[in-house]
């Protein structure tokens, strides 16, 4: 199945209230410098293509780029390591966020049951922790608020090692958003928000991959 | 009511019954589904049919549907092989039948010409406009018409619990903890290959049955998940309903693209489609029985504050443990005037929280006292009640013991029996007046059923729980449906 670019499938998502970070889209280093300078430093610089689909697992994502010199250099290289077969490209540059709590959100497709919508805990180690929690879209706000109370580790939406409790409604605003997004884009078979951090109490998504039909 | 519900009148409750195939053979279904419809006293016209005509259990058969009355059986118990099926039916419904419940096997279950054998039944019973229960299925139960429709035991006692299952043996096993527990059914039915009538289309009308108070069900291999999950949400908004699903660890994760994909397992979205419809999902058969018979004879819970009574100190700590361990539930701090209040009734070394440990400091009217000032306490919206039958124990050791009944041990193990018996009455009449559940937990629930604190609740027509983690398993049951229910209709 093909998947939208990331900053394609943030703009997808957006539309329906999922919180994404102001980011740029830009193809040269000067460009890049640019738009590092209006952002604020640090930022981030991610290269971003329809057909790249596992940033991480092949080096394209460069954390806290502090200045210009640094920004040039990551975009420079980053041009530079697309393959033939990633298509078109671009690096997508985005402020640097940092949050201690990280979710997971997003959308699947169930043989049985149809497009689900899923709340979960994120980081590196979601899938083996596996604390997670489905729905079937669409959702009413009242089954997004019971997601939340699903987690068995909601106790991190409470204060946490310094940072305010997790805005619930901005959890649910992510949910429903999800939902929406499923209702009006059918083609939509799986969406990725991951991982979705908590900044001072907010949830914002820093990466997300949407899959659609062919 | 619709010409749907007038089926299912004739399915459970019928004015008489067919059996057709009865044998006189006590070893085939076709005796024992006739032996048990009458053991169990029902009150209907009762007809069989038997290919020689022989007379069976005292009634006398007719080797053809034909020589039956006209008008008379609206419902026709099926033992006969699938091959004259089609034409029983036909035979029937000239006979006025609307109702047909098949246990014949040979149907969808035996590969491709069974699966044709069974469209053509739905067919044809469709045509006759006959609503078709099974093919190969246990049979049905309805208490109010004292009907026993089954080719195995048990029988249940009479009670306000709808059962569907597309497995017979777990009808017969939520029967037989009816049977143990004293909680029991209204109807009751195992779909069989459920060719034309599915789990879920009993459950809708257990909803608007109004013998019917809350469903019980076991279902697997789910079809069309969006179907099901619309009906059940339909008929959770109508009555709670516990759902128990066998295969939950068939699929484990996909492969996937996304990281949602592969955290997307089949129980993860059943569990999730549950939550969303309302529906009281159960991990195992006993806690399925347990939170419908708990729907059937507790008030809801209006809030998670829960209030642990016990006559001693380990049961309380281990039921607080089993509370902090839910997803709802939460053990009240005692308010200080609770606290104040119960100073009044106990000696100073009670605990002086919750749990409330009366710590041994019982006189005749102690645990009455105490327990009716924690469950009218308006913090406490439920109560588990632990420590009782010790004295029924004790007085049944007498009892059976060399020095009975004297010694003035006549007495005093008949005033351990009025004793025990008059707390769990007490429990079961203040939880009625206070509108507030009192879980009532002993494992001689299971061990000594006839234990005067056991039979006490049974009597009272509520469950005696076999230990208190069970209690709190079914009270969050109730909690977390209750809440379900709150969010929805601010």
């Amino acid at each position: 199945m093909p998947t939208l670019s990331e900053a394609d499938s943030k703009q997808l998502l957006a539309a329906h209230g999922v919180p994404v970070l102001t980011e740029r889209t830009v193809s040269s280093a000067d460009e890049a410098a640019r738009a590092a300078t209006e952002i604020g430093f640090p930022v981030v610089a991610k290269l971003c293509g329809a057909a790249i689909a596992h940033k991480t697992e092949r080096g394209l994502v460069r954390l806290a780029l502090a200045d210009e010199a640094a920004v040039r250099a990551a975009t420079t290289d980053l041009l530079a390591a697309a393959r033939p077969e990633d298509g078109e490209v671009a690096v997508l540059l985005a402020p640097m966020v940092s949050g201690t709590r990280e979710l997971i959100a997003g959308l699947a497709d169930d043989p049985t049951f149809g497009r689900t919508v899923m709340l979960g805990v994120g980081g590196i180690l979601a899938e083996a922790v596996g604390d997670v929690t489905f729905r079937l879209v669409p959702i009413t706000a009242a089954d997004a608020e019971d997601m939340i109370d699903d987690l068995v580790t909601r106790r991190l939406f409470g204060p946490f090692r310094g940072e305010p409790p997790i805005d619930r409604t901005k959890v649910t605003d992510v949910l429903i958003g999800l939902s929406d997004a499923a209702v009006a884009h059918p083609e939509i078979v799986s969406a990725d928000v991951n991982p979705l951090i908590v900044v001072d109490g907010a949830p914002v998504a820093v990466d997300a991959l949407v899959e659609v039909d062919a | 009511m619709t010409s749907r519900a007038q089926d299912f009148g004739a399915l459970f409750d019928p004015k008489g019954v067919i059996v057709a195939g009865a044998s006189t053979h006590p070893g085939k279904f076709g005796f024992v589904a006739l032996h048990n419809l009458l053991a169990a006293g029902y009150k209907g016209n009762v007809f069989a049919t038997n290919l020689e005509g022989a007379p069976v259990l005292g009634v006398d058969t007719v080797a053809d549907v034909d020589d039956l009355p006209d008008g008379e059986a609206d419902l026709v118990f099926v033992c006969t092989p699938a091959k004259t099926n089609i034409d029983l039916l036909r035979k029937c419904a000239a006979k006025g039948v609307r109702a047909a419940f098949l246990t014949s096997a040979g149907y969808g279950e035996a590969g491709p010409e069974g699966k044709a054998a069974q469209d053509e039944l739905v067919r044809v019973a469709n045509e006759l406009d006959i609503l078709l229960a099974g093919p190969n299925g246990q049979g049905v139960i309805s208490t109010p018409a004292s009907m026993c429709a089954q080719i195995v035991a048990p029988y249940p006692p009479a009670g306000r619990i709808g059962i569907a299952s597309q497995s017979g043996n777990f009808v017969s096993s939520f029967m037989n903890y009816a049977r143990h527990y004293g909680v029991g059914v209204s109807r009751a039915v195992s779909a069989g290959n459920a060719a034309a009538v599915t789990v879920p289309d009993f459950l809708d009308f257990y909803a608007d049955d109004p013998e019917t108070d809350v469903g019980l069900a076991y279902v697997e291999g789910i079809a069309d998940g969006r179907a099901f999950f619309e009906r059940m949400r339909s008929v959770a908004e109508r009555m709670p309903l516990v759902v128990v699903k066998g295969g939950a660890s068939d699929v484990g994760a996909r492969a996937a693209a996304s990281h949602t994909g592969s955290l997307a397992t089949d129980d993860r979205v059943f569990d999730g489609a549950c939550r969303q419809a309302g529906v009281v999902r159960a991990a195992t058969i006993e806690e399925a029985y347990e939170a419908a018979a708990t729907f059937a004879t507790q008030p809801l819970p209006k809030g998670p504050n829960v209030c642990v009574v016990s006559t001693a100190g380990g049961w309380g700590v281990v039921t607080a443990d089993a509370i902090s361990r839910t997803r709802g539930l939460r053990l009240l701090p005692l308010p200080d005037d609770l606290k104040a209040e119960l100073d009044r009734h106990l000696p100073p070394r009670w605990s002086r929280n919750n749990p409330i440990d009366m710590a041994g400091g019982e006189t005749k009217d102690t645990i009455p006292t105490v327990l009716e000032t924690a469950a009218r306490h308006p913090a406490v919206d439920a109560v588990v009640f632990l420590g009782m039958g010790i004295q029924g124990n004790q007085g049944r050791m007498e009892q059976e013991g060399p020095f009975y009944p004297d010694h003035g041990l006549e007495r005093i193990v008949g005033y351990h029996e009025r004793q025990d018996r008059r707390f769990t009455e007490t429990a079961a009449a203040l939880s009625k007046d206070v509108g507030k559940p009192i879980l009532t937990a002993t494992e001689l629930a299971i061990t000594d059923r006839d234990n005067p604190a056991v039979a006490g609740c049974r009597d009272s027509g509520q469950m005696c729980y076999g230990s208190a983690n069970r209690a709190v398993t079914a009270l969050d049951h109730l909690w977390s449906y209750a809440g379900y229910r709150r969010r929805r209709s601010d």
